[in-house]
């Protein structure tokens, strides 16, 4: 497994990119999508939609399951990955790069994990 | 094979209709369809081989043994049938007046009798037509009670883990939060956990007796109590009645309401997903607000009740899947009381000794003895081999029996939820296990052979995944 | 006693043995002794199935079958051609169980399929689910779909069918969401009304067409009002009246919905119906319930499956929209089977038929006085005239006569025709209403 040390990761299995001062891309680690199988679709936030931290913000779908995307941060939805909404595939096969929302004016966070805590957390699991 | 659309050929038809015998009546252009209604041109014989194809490729009770975990697949008796297609059934519209339908509410009459008898409940409806919709006009009952007494506050259902998934979504539809609480290591209802849960704002429990492992809560009793004390009604979620009826009542357990899917524990036939009856029993405090209309009968004629001020209205026109209603009376009718808890005890019978022999080779989640279905679990299988509850499913098929219930419930992981019914012989069981038990020895030789199963079914595996992400919905 | 048990006492004895037990009732030490029944429900002995028949038939035969039935109101009595029971009474359809083992059930879901298909060739809508319950539980299931966070208000034109007000206002209660009903003028909705009624907390308007009183509505008009204020427009319809109607995708519904017992099933006392709904793009994936879609097996070959089903409560759980599990998969069946018998032009025939004969009885009631129509507007096969008499008698010298009259309602008798009435037996009804209060 390749986690990106660039960037951060929570214990629901999210990557965070902070891209400015209050702001950051989320998606979905490598372990989540192996995990969740093949993604057939996304749910996500509207543009303007606030959201908070450790509530869920949206979902995946495989066939057999959905799976929570939980917010690591407040904030708002500045941009939602619109091509992943016909090609939720994207996720599955490259995951740190298929984005799911970008979020703005970033207030609360919760403790995220460098990459090697991330790794060694998905080892416990 | 094609699809009607397919075969069409333009100018066929049947004749059905003799020429209209009046002016005919034409609407403005602005009324009408503008584009071309594109249904199929076919012949009668076309329709009937379409079918006919179409009946080959389907698998009914009739076909083989259906041991599907919580559906209750038993045999469906032709006499119901006869007599849903008795012209004085079929002929008979909802609201033509109460004298001239004497029949029909005399059925609904008689079904509410015997079925409260049986649930140990004080009034019943027919008006929901499938376990879920029960189910909701079940929460709605609680509800409404609630509001009633001026304790609307009382918002959380409580819901075991095992439970079937209608159960929350049914809680999410009333309104309601869900609160899950775990199972024991048995399967059963934690009280520990339950204790906690409870408090002011719970609206009710919602419960299955036995529960979704097959085993039937002995702690029935303290459980139905712990809610009680605390103000809240219980539920009983009726889909796995086969088990005790006619020896053990939801009634006496401690339960509130009860739903009941007739298209399960009272063989009306499941028709390839409906339609079904969930018919729907309270006791008397929670009478006045079952939806409307009630059944009365006075000086032995039968009416319709409207003026009900409390019901909570109407969960579906007119008075529910009434054919339905009248086939799983026509089959208590044909029972009696013998024949329904004969049913029940050899239902438990065949699942105990089908667990036994399938135990030979199968891990089984259940402890001791089990009620009318048992739970096997291919966990380890899946660790060690990579062989799946899935692949063991797939490889039935190919014997021409119906897998078992699969991934259900969801506490047990890799599981299969066999439920063989009373209606089948010693020998369909024996030559059943060997089949189940013949299987999981190949498997275990030859992973990847039972991966490529089925291979003697009408279609291989189905691209799932395909049909999700890119949906073609019609043709 | 009734018994479907194969099992013989040998056999059974056989099972005990093997499972270590001496005799049945110890399968309940489990239970609470106190708890058992002994000497079963209180109910009556089991009977043959000789017994079993008589007794059933009696029963029957306490009901009263009208020869001539002019009640309408939600029900209807068509011609059912014979081909639609020689099918849908084939065992291996009426005991097969919800085809979630695609590879041996794609009769099922091919015949599902069709029914999806033809639902959307008949609405003209983008996709159709594989039914609900009935035409009520259908709307309410519409009114949910439309929710969102910020609307949650549903605007129900008050000239629907009663029972569809009734289910709807039941489930909007236990969502605890509003619902309002527009006022009716004229025998159809007003839909200036419905201009001031409509705010930014409104999430539908739901239409009848036709309407409970046989008339029709703007169809067109009520979408683009909707539509102006950002509410989803919903449209109920009548499948056969949609054989000839402009269609729902044509006025610019968001949802449209129906009654589908016209298409093949008998009037049943109510039920088993069929509840059809039909979505387009944008509301596709907010239909609850089944789904067949198609794909292709691991041989490359055309493929049914149940699709769509993470929407679906065994797989969201409190999460999804709508808890319906079972559908009226074979009342859908009947509906397709219906459909494919009639084809396009006996859809049009028997819509052509119920309306033109419903204008010639109007026409021939019109003239006994106080039976005029009660509204000036068009009307399909249903329509309310007034009744100059005590409407009580007159329907029971009417049954009296095996004639099922029309329905009582406020401003008068809701009348309706189908092909199935005869210019002999329209004739024979106006000379008896003459008769008795000309």
């Amino acid at each position: 497994m390749n986690n990106p040390s660039n960037l951060k990761y929570t214990k629901s299995h999210e990557w965070v990119e902070f891209t400015g001062e209050s702001t950051a891309k989320i998606g979905l680690t490598d372990f989540a999508q192996e995990s969740l199988g093949a993604l057939v679709f996304v749910n996500l936030p509207e543009e303007g939609d606030e959201v908070t931290v450790g509530e869920s913000m949206g979902d995946v779908e495989s066939v057999k399951a959905v799976s929570d995307v939980y917010a690591p941060c407040s904030g708002a939805v500045t941009a939602v990955n619109e091509a992943l909404l016909d090609a939720p595939e994207l996720i599955n096969e490259s995951p740190y790069e298929a984005w799911l929302v970008e979020l703005s004016n970033i207030t609360d966070q919760e403790e995220l994990l460098s990459a090697d805590e991330y790794e060694a957390l998905c080892e416990e699991e | 094979m094609e699809l009607l659309f397919e075969k069409s050929i333009r100018g066929r038809s049947c004749s059905i209709l003799p020429k209209c015998d009046v002016e005919v009546t034409t609407l403005a252009k602005n009324h009408l369809r503008q584009k071309e209604l594109p249904l199929p041109q076919l012949s009668e014989n076309d329709l009937s081989r379409h079918y006919s194809a179409l009946e080959r490729r389907t698998h009914g009770v009739n076909n083989g043994f259906y041991p599907l975990g919580s559906c209750t697949m038993k045999y469906n008796p032709k006499i119901n049938e006869t007599i849903a297609a008795l012209p004085g059934f079929t002929q008979i519209h909802p609201l033509q007046p109460d004298d001239t339908v004497q029949g029909s509410l005399k059925v609904l009459h008689l079904a509410e009798k015997y079925l409260c008898e049986i649930t140990g409940m004080d009034a019943m409806t027919f008006q929901p037509a499938a376990g879920a919709h029960g189910e909701l006009t079940g929460i709605m009952l609680i509800k409404k009670y609630h509001e009633v007494r001026k304790d609307a506050g009382r918002k959380k259902i409580i819901v075991p883990d095992s439970a079937h998934g209608t159960n929350p979504a049914t809680a999410v539809m009333a309104g309601m939060t869900v609160v899950n609480i775990p199972s024991g290591s048995d399967g059963c209802v934690d009280i520990e956990k339950l204790k906690e849960a409870v408090g002011e704002d719970t609206a009710g429990l919602m419960l299955t007796n036995p529960n979704t492992l097959g085993t039937f809560e002995k702690d029935i009793l303290e459980i139905t109590k712990i809610v009680h004390d605390v103000g809240g009604l219980v539920y009983y979620d009726g889909a796995n009645l086969n088990a005790i009826m006619g020896v053990v009542r939801p009634g006496d357990m401690g339960f509130d309401c009860v739903h009941l899917n007739l298209h399960k524990t009272f063989s009306t036939p499941h028709g390839g997903g409906g339609p079904g009856s969930g018919a729907v029993g309270c006791k008397d405090f929670l009478t006045p607000y079952l939806p409307k209309p009630h059944i009365g009968v006075c000086d032995g004629r039968y009416n319709q009740q409207y003026d009900c001020p409390q019901s909570i209205g109407k969960v579906k026109a007119f008075n529910g899947n009434f054919l339905v209603t009248l086939r799983a009376l026509t089959y208590i009718i044909t029972l009696g009381s013998e024949g329904i808890a004969d049913a029940a005890k050899n239902a438990v019978l065949n699942a105990n000794y089908l667990m036994k022999r399938l135990g030979e080779c199968y891990c089984i989640a259940n402890e001791g003895i089990c009620m009318h279905e048992f739970v096997m679990t291919l966990a380890n299988e899946a660790k060690e081999k990579g062989i799946t509850a899935m692949d063991i499913a797939k490889a039935l098929l190919d014997k021409g029996i119906h897998p078992p219930t699969m991934y259900f419930p969801l506490i047990v992981h890799e599981a299969l939820m066999v439920e063989p019914t009373e209606t089948e012989g010693k020998e369909v069981l024996d030559e059943a296990a060997e089949v189940f038990l013949s299987i999981y020895r190949q498997a275990m030789e030859d992973p990847k052979w039972v991966h490529h199963r089925p291979t003697h079914t009408p279609i291989g595996r189905p691209d799932e995944v395909a049909a999700a992400r890119h949906p073609v919905l019609h043709y | 006693m009734g018994s479907y048990i194969p099992s013989n006492e040998t056999q059974r004895q056989e099972m005990l043995d093997a499972i270590g037990l001496a005799k049945i009732d110890e399968l309940y030490s489990q239970v609470p002794s106190d708890l058992i029944l002994t000497g079963g429900a209180d109910i009556p002995e089991g009977k043959s199935e000789l017994s079993v028949s008589r007794l059933m038939s009696k029963m029957a035969e306490e009901n009263v079958v009208f020869p001539s039935v002019f009640r309408g109101a939600g029900a209807y009595r068509h011609y059912i051609p014979s081909i639609v029971n020689a099918i849908v009474s084939k065992e291996t359809f009426v005991t097969a169980y919800t085809p979630y083992q695609a590879e041996i059930s794609q009769g099922i879901l091919q015949s599902i399929f069709e029914y999806q298909t033809m639902i959307c060739q008949l609405t003209g809508m983008e996709t159709a689910n594989a039914s609900v319950y009935d035409g009520a539980t259908a709307a309410a299931e519409a009114v949910a779909m439309c929710r969102d966070r910020k609307r949650t208000k549903a605007l129900v034109s008050a000239a629907a069918h009663p029972d569809v007000i009734e289910t709807i206002k039941t489930y909007c209660w236990a969502s605890d969401a509003a619902v309002e009903l527009i006022p009716v003028k004229d025998g159809v909705t007003d839909l200036a009304a419905l201009e001031s009624m409509l705010d930014d907390g409104t999430a539908c308007v739901y239409i009848q067409q036709p309407n409970y009183y046989g008339l029709l509505e703007d169809g067109e008009k009520s979408g683009e009002i909707a539509h102006g204020q950002g509410a989803k427009y919903v449209m109920g319809v009548n499948p056969i009246a949609a054989a000839i109607l402009k269609t729902p995708a044509e006025c610019g519904a968001d949802i449209a919905v129906g009654e589908g017992q016209p298409l093949g099933m008998p009037l049943s006392f109510g039920g088993p119906y069929l509840g059809f709904m039909a979505a387009n793009k944008a509301m596709t994936r907010k239909l609850p319930g089944r789904i067949v879609g198609q794909t292709k097996d691991s041989n490359d070959e055309r493929a049914f499956v149940l699709t769509l089903q993470a929407r679906e409560q065994h797989i969201r759980r409190e999460k999804a929209s709508s808890n319906i599990c079972s559908n009226q998969a074979l009342c859908a069946m009947t509906a397709a089977v219906y459909m494919a018998a009639m084809g396009p032009d006996g859809m049009k025939e028997a819509a052509a038929q119920s309306m033109s004969k419903a204008h010639y009885l109007a026409s021939g009631l019109g003239k006994i006085k106080g039976f005029e129509l009660m509204y000036k507007g068009e009307y399909f096969h249903e329509f309310v005239t007034g009744c100059p008499c005590d409407s009580d008698k007159l329907l029971k010298h009417l049954a009296s006569k095996g004639i099922l009259g029309g329905l009582p309602v406020s401003d008068g008798i809701l009348w309706c025709t189908t092909e199935m009435n005869t210019k002999e037996e329209m004739d024979d009804l106006i000379s008896l209403l003459k008769e008795v209060c000309g």
